[in-house]
């Protein structure tokens, strides 16, 4: 499991996560953002097209990263979910805090 | 920073199949939340041959029992590591049966508040008890509340 950040030509951070992101692993992804948002960066996208599943401690990370992010005037949006992930998003509702989009190209168009 | 490596995670077989599928094994393992992600894989791996489509054992089983992981090493352990939370695992032609075990002192689940009412969905946290109820057949807790009792039906 890994997060990968690659910043496209409007500035957007994409960060990929392969695997999963659960309890073992969310502070990597946190600092991961955390360290962007402090080198400037505003506009994030976290893309699930390789994700297999997300555990509460990961939606949560979500939730605090967007907070942090709409602090510094920046948006954090979600992209590629699967069937699973999407319905997990809407049984808790954080399907209403978070822009969610099919993909990672649509997120970065979106901005 | 690089999450640490957790400690190795050891499971015993109790009983196979005539194909030397397990058909109920167990695992012991370390408070340490750096350890749920490799125990759930463990755990995911041995029920391949059982009832649960793909679908279910990549997402129902392996996000359930996350939750029901991280549950016992936080509110029942503490995270302290030298406790263990005890696993133990029943596949059946029906159903895999997960039953996950703490040394901590319980809790009534009763009493854990709803994530989804509007003061509570912008919190970081309180989502797991909500999230592992949804994606298995049947919760159930023994009368202290350190043991959780997760039935994945097949299919």
């Amino acid at each position: 499991m890994s997060f990968n950040l690659r910043k496209d030509s409007k500035g957007v951070v994409v960060v990929g996560v392969d695997g999963q992101l659960i309890v073992g692993n969310r502070q990597e992804l946190k600092q991961k953002v955390l360290d962007a948002l402090e080198g400037g960066a505003k506009k994030f996208v976290i893309d699930f097209s390789r994700t297999g599943y997300i555990d509460s401690s990961g939606l949560g990370v979500l939730v605090s990263l967007s907070k942090k992010i709409r602090e510094q005037g920046g948006d954090l949006r979600l992209a590629g979910l699967n069937e699973d992930l999407q319905t997990l998003f809407e049984l808790t509702k954080l399907d209403t805090l978070f822009s969610i989009l099919k993909t990672p190209e649509e997120a970065v168009a979106a901005f | 920073m690089a999450t640490p490596p957790a400690p190795p995670l050891r499971l015993v077989v109790r009983r196979r199949g005539r194909e030397g599928q397990p058909l109920e094994f167990s695992l012991a393992v370390p408070s340490d939340l750096a350890c749920v992600g490799d125990a759930v894989e463990l755990v995911a791996l041995q029920c391949r041959a059982g009832p649960l489509s793909v679908r279910r054992l990549a997402f129902n089983l392996r996000t359930a029992l996350a939750e029901a992981l991280t549950n016992a090493i936080t509110y029942g352990s503490h995270r302290n590591p030298a406790k263990l939370v005890q696993v133990r695992v029943e596949v059946t032609v029906q159903a895999v049966v997960i039953r996950v075990q703490d040394v901590g002192a319980g809790f009534d689940p009763a009493l854990v508040p709803d994530p989804t009412v509007p003061a509570n969905v912008a919190k970081e946290d309180g989502r797991g008890l909500f999230v592992l109820r949804h994606l298995v057949d049947q919760v159930t807790f023994n009368p202290k509340g350190n043991v959780i009792c997760l039935t994945l039906r097949g299919g």
